[in-house]
């Protein structure tokens, strides 16, 4: 019942903000209208952070308790966050090709680290997939969902490093904040779009988590033959 | 005051014969390698292959060919490396081995060094063939960066092994082991890649923007990062 709530509460925050940010604030000057779909990027760049912040602490939660929630929490974040990274690509793509001429910008350091995040994670929910015993699988899972985390400030600074000339961070930088150049709309619309987002956000991960949860139980209950109709469902554990 | 030394003492010889068990397991798949296992044999020649056909995808422009040597010459050490981390542990695990390395009453990270340790020599071995075959293929000179060129390509192959073996020992049991490496490990070695390629350029061109101790500084972080990681987890991937 409070994740109907949730959902609904997402649902409705998200069409709110959307509203305000097509026609509550006035079109950048200089990018024009292009500069709208900024609000759903950075509130989706945020999110896909995050989701991959709570794979890597639950994939060391895993490692040291051996909790089955722990693994449907990593798993949650992955997946949600792959989910995230692609839209945040898609997003960076449609502002690139009005506003820098270009889909694809070599040169900016945080497009191509989060292609690489993409990448990294899809490995990451591919290796689930090939392993059939639950446990094995929240293992070697959480293995590589610990190296990708060592492995993003890494990309981070050697693309950093390769030539970037993004424009600095809009948000969270000391001279942005004590002279704001980003009139108080904006920076409402983009507040507004991350708290909608957030919810979202919230709202998936408590359903991926549960279903996760689910499927592990229905799989170990097969294992041990207390669902003889699953048990043909589920691959046998490979010797 | 005593006792601090004899634990001291017992810390040292302990070092010592985990680096004894590494350098068995080395020499184990060395020797197995030089009796025609076949397991990085191919892969050079793989390697070899690589840059012939990259000359003939980027056509006869010796100018283009010389400017995308750096990269093409890492790109060709990788991905035979890739095959070559994946075979040691294939083999291994087709004879039944695996199964034996996992038993020995030794500290998994010991058995980790030694399996990086064979991957590293594979992936110098890789280095050593590539590099001149590069000079002569696409007119490029080396011999006056050699010494810098020595010390990228060891950090480099070292990095690779030490996270090409804890990926390669994570998916040798899995069905689509041979696809699912390279996904897993391209992506994660992106960063050495990179640092590698901006390296073996700079050294060509004499260090121009003076940007070669940042790279260096990148690849020795990267290899050290990645090793700690192999350390820890590799004993999880043993354990099934």
């Amino acid at each position: 019942m409070a994740t109907r709530v949730l959902g609904l509460g997402a649902l409705v925050t998200v069409a709110g903000a959307t509203a305000f940010a097509l026609v509550g604030v006035p079109a950048d000057l200089n990018q024009g209208e292009a500069q709208r779909i900024m609000y759903i990027h950075v509130a989706s760049a945020w999110l896909a952070y995050l989701s991959f912040g709570v794979t890597a602490a639950a994939s060391a939660w895993w490692l040291v308790r051996r909790e089955p929630r722990a693994d449907a929490v990593a798993l949650a974040g992955a997946e949600v966050g792959v989910l995230f990274t692609a839209a945040t690509i898609w997003a960076g793509m449609m502002w690139g090709r009005p506003v820098w001429g270009t889909y694809w910008q070599w040169e900016d350091p945080r497009l191509t680290t989060t292609a690489l995040l993409l990448a990294l994670y899809v490995g990451y929910l591919l290796i689930r997939r090939l392993t059939d015993e639950p446990a094995r699988r929240a293992t070697r899972a959480a293995v590589v969902g610990i190296v990708a985390a060592i492995d993003i400030p890494i990309v981070h600074f050697s693309v950093v490093w390769w030539r970037g000339l993004h424009q600095g961070p809009t948000f969270m930088s000391p001279d942005t904040i004590l002279n704001p150049p980003a009139p108080g709309p904006f920076v409402a619309a983009l507040l507004l779009m991350l708290g909608a987002f957030s919810l979202a956000w919230l709202w998936l991960m408590v359903n991926r988590y549960r279903l996760a949860r689910l499927d592990w139980e229905a799989e170990e209950s097969a294992r041990r033959g207390r669902l003889p109709g699953l048990a043909a469902a589920v691959p046998a554990p490979r010797p | 005051m005593e006792r601090g030394a004899a634990g001291g003492i017992a810390t040292v010889t302990a070092v010592a014969r985990h680096l004894a068990v590494a350098r068995a397991i080395a020499a184990k798949d060395l020797r197995a390698e030089l009796r025609g296992r076949q397991a990085v044999t191919s892969t050079l020649f793989l390697a070899a292959l690589t840059l012939l056909i990259f000359g003939f995808a980027l056509g006869p422009d010796r100018a283009s060919l010389a400017a995308a040597g750096p990269g093409l010459l890492w790109l060709a050490v990788i991905l035979s490396g890739v095959l070559a981390v994946g075979r040691l542990h294939q083999l291994e695990m087709e004879d039944g081995a695996f199964e034996l390395l996992a038993l020995y009453p030794v500290p998994r990270a010991a058995i980790y060094l030694g399996k990086a340790l064979g991957g590293l020599a594979a992936m110098v071995a890789l280095g050593a063939l590539v590099l001149p075959l590069t000079a002569i293929l696409y007119a490029i000179d080396v011999a006056s960066a050699l010494p810098g060129l020595v010390l990228v390509i060891g950090l480099g192959a070292l990095g690779f092994a030490a996270i090409g073996t804890l990926y390669a020992g994570l998916t040798v049991r899995l069905r689509a082991r041979e696809v699912l490496l390279p996904l897993l490990l391209l992506p994660v070695v992106a960063p050495l890649l990179l640092a590698a390629v901006s390296a073996t350029a700079s050294l060509l061109a004499g260090d121009p923007l003076g940007e070669l101790g940042a790279w260096l500084q990148l690849l020795i972080g990267y290899d050290l990062a990645m090793l700690l990681a192999g350390g820890l987890t590799y004993g999880l991937a043993l354990e099934e």
